[in-house]
């Protein structure tokens, strides 16, 4: 034995509530919130009263002393329905509040983590600029200077999630401190010299809040300092491995989202006298995104379980994320394919997961920065 | 105060159902066994007595030991008990036998309040609720939409085909809920772990001091000899408009003969 692959009852049923809730509250506005690229705040404050945004943190800050497995479970039914609420959780738990949980002082998590793991207020973290995201060190220009107890911030930061909701309250952001060295830092919104720019106009993840941010002057206390001064570089590293197990689930969320869809169409839909699933052409699609979910969803577990059991997991992370992402892309176009003109509006999840399925491949490090990780990690 | 929430363990509402022939019972193999959807707005009602009147809330199963997760479900809105009442003589119970062994166990409670979904989606009789208030010589409040609580009084709006009643009782008293009560919430991860660690407490009929012949197949009142498979569906009369306005004179004339208007 040492080989299990279920989940504990509790998971399942909390798997369970959160699919129906996905199925019953989410799936029926996800079309028009989406249309009018809405950031849905009255579903998130829902998600916080279910305790999604508390999952892997500790009750004595009002988490659900859960693990990271559930929370993978909860993003994956939730992207199942709809990826930019799915995103929402995942950045909400994994860059906004993950980063002071998991490296902030005893103060820092009092005074922030709270609000954020209750979901009543949501954090961004801030790594990304103008100038890149991959080569973080060649790329970062924004600046942090000494002043008294003070730090002075001036600079950028682009494509930052949930960084302009009416819920934000924190952007964790990266800086130089000095030469050669990176500190993470705590940047309340409301802070003056700090603005949010104008959402994007994404190609997907609509409902998603995603903007540029501009310091000009920034002047936090020192002790928003999170952990210690010059840390920054280790600290995202981390934060983003463990953001490629999450986005595996989302993956793997769109990717049986287009299943579930394809299954149900393909017994609706009639051509040529049948329903469409019964030609082998349709029917060999679908098959193989059951494949591709099946597979995915059993790395990002693994990779998920190596992180649970205090093994390394960087490596699992990265081939879960890479395959998942790339698996979704090809799930999103196929399913497209099945629903023909169909799938080629907004008002379908497959249109919709069209649009959100590219960003996968982006996000919490590129593909190429996958395969960079993994080869590396084979002693090339 | 003190709240009792009887659920039941149903087939799942959506799933395709089948009798077992062997014992004209339903085959639970063939279907997900889920915690009665109409118990929900029950087990709300009493979450929200527990955040307005501080309630302390028990929930109650009348079923076999394989139940328990639907008590465990249930316990999972926040509830801070559970009794479930499990022996093999109470299999094929009808409405009345259900109701007995309900009765008896509530007898041993401290209550204020029995709050029931109005029915089951199962069986469908909404006799229970009414049977279990008869057998304690408890006031009965069904087919509440609305229900307030004032000091040792509740309130409640009885649903009927013509809008509501507003009916008021001396507590303890027994109360069943329809759906147009509230909007239940999903439980939280918090709640479905601490499900886990809630007390339950397992009684037999014995415990109750419930005879075996009252409950049960040989208690029942009314059984099944036969049935058959539902007919498959028909295919409906379909009235085309031709642009003259027959068309609805032949819906009306439709109507009529349904005798819907």
């Amino acid at each position: 034995m040492g080989l299990s692959f279920g989940l504990e009852p509790e998971q399942e049923q909390f798997r369970q509530v959160v699919a129906r809730f996905a199925d019953e509250v989410i799936a029926p506005a996800a079309a028009d919130f989406n249309a009018e690229a809405r950031f849905p705040v009255d579903i998130v404050r829902r998600m916080g009263e279910m305790g999604l945004f508390g999952i892997p943190f500790s009750s004595a800050y009002g988490g659900m002393d859960g693990d990271y497995l559930t929370l993978c479970l909860a993003i994956e039914e939730i992207g199942r329905v709809d990826q930019s609420l799915g995103i929402t959780l995942e950045a909400g738990v994994g860059l906004g509040a993950a980063p002071i949980d998991e490296f902030g002082t005893e103060e820092q998590k009092q005074r922030w983590l709270p609000e954020l793991v209750r979901g009543e207020r949501l954090g961004g973290f801030g790594l990304t600029e103008s100038g890149g995201g991959s080569d973080v060190f060649g790329s970062t220009r924004t600046r942090a200077v000494r002043d008294g107890d003070d730090w002075v911030i001036d600079g950028d930061k682009q494509f930052i999630t949930n960084a302009g909701t009416e819920l934000t309250s924190v952007v964790t952001i990266t800086a130089f401190t000095g030469d050669g060295e990176m500190t993470a830092i705590i940047v309340p919104v409301d802070t003056p010299g700090f603005s949010v720019g104008r959402p994007y106009r994404k190609v997907g993840w609509h409902a998603s809040d995603t903007r540029e941010l501009t310091f000009d002057q920034v002047r936090v206390p020192v002790a928003n300092t999170l952990g210690e001064r010059g840390a920054g570089f280790r600290q995202f590293l981390k934060t983003l491995d463990d953001g490629r197990i999450a986005i595996s689930a989302l993956a793997v969320g769109l990717i049986q989202g287009c299943i579930d869809e394809c299954v149900r169409y393909g017994r609706e839909r009639e051509s040529f006298g049948r329903p469409i699933g019964q030609h082998q052409a349709i029917a060999f699609k679908i098959a193989d995104l059951e494949v591709a979910a099946q597979t995915a969803r059993q790395m990002y577990r693994y990779a998920c379980w190596r992180k649970m059991t205090g093994l390394t997991y960087k490596r699992e992370a990265a081939i879960a994320k890479l395959y998942a992402s790339e698996q979704a892309v090809t799930a999103a176009r196929e399913a497209t394919q099945v629903f023909g003109g169909m799938g080629f509006t907004t008002e379908t999840r497959v249109g919709r997961f069209y649009q959100d399925a590219k960003i996968l491949e982006i996000g919490e490090g590129t593909s190429e920065v996958q395969r960079t990780l993994i080869s590396r990690d084979l002693g090339l | 105060m003190k709240v009792l929430v009887p659920v039941k363990r149903v087939p799942d509402t959506a799933g395709e159902k089948k009798i077992d022939p062997n014992d004209n019972t339903v085959d639970r193999e063939s279907v997900e066994s889920v915690l009665c959807p109409v118990n929900e707005f029950a087990i709300e009602e009493a979450v929200r007595l527990k955040e307005s009147h501080d309630a302390e809330v028990t929930v109650l199963l009348v079923g076999p030991e394989s139940a328990q997760p639907i008590v465990r479900k249930a316990l999972s809105y926040g509830l801070d008990a559970g009794l479930q009442v499990t022996d093999d003589a109470i299999a094929g119970s009808d409405a009345l036998g259900t109701a007995r062994v309900i009765a008896k166990a509530l007898e041993e409670q401290e209550f204020d309040l029995v709050l029931f979904g109005n029915q089951s989606t199962d069986a469908r009789t909404c006799l229970v609720p009414a049977a279990v208030a008869e057998l304690l010589g408890l006031p009965s409040l069904t087919y509440a939409r609305h229900l307030e609580i004032d000091g040792g009084s509740v309130t409640v709006h009885r649903e009927h085909e013509e809008g509501w009643d507003v009916v008021t009782s001396q507590l303890p008293a027994v109360v069943s809920v329809v759906e147009a009560i509230n909007e239940p919430r999903y439980p939280s991860f918090k709640g479905i772990m601490a499900a886990k660690s809630k007390p339950l407490d397992v009684r037999s009929l014995a415990d109750l001091g419930v005879e075996p012949e009252q409950v049960g197949a040989n208690g029942a009142t009314a059984t099944m000899y036969e049935f058959k498979d539902r007919p498959p569906k028909e295919a409906g009369t379909i009235v085309e408009d031709d642009g003259t306005g027959a068309a609805a004179a032949q819906l009306a004339d439709w109507m009529t003969e349904k005798k819907f208007v």
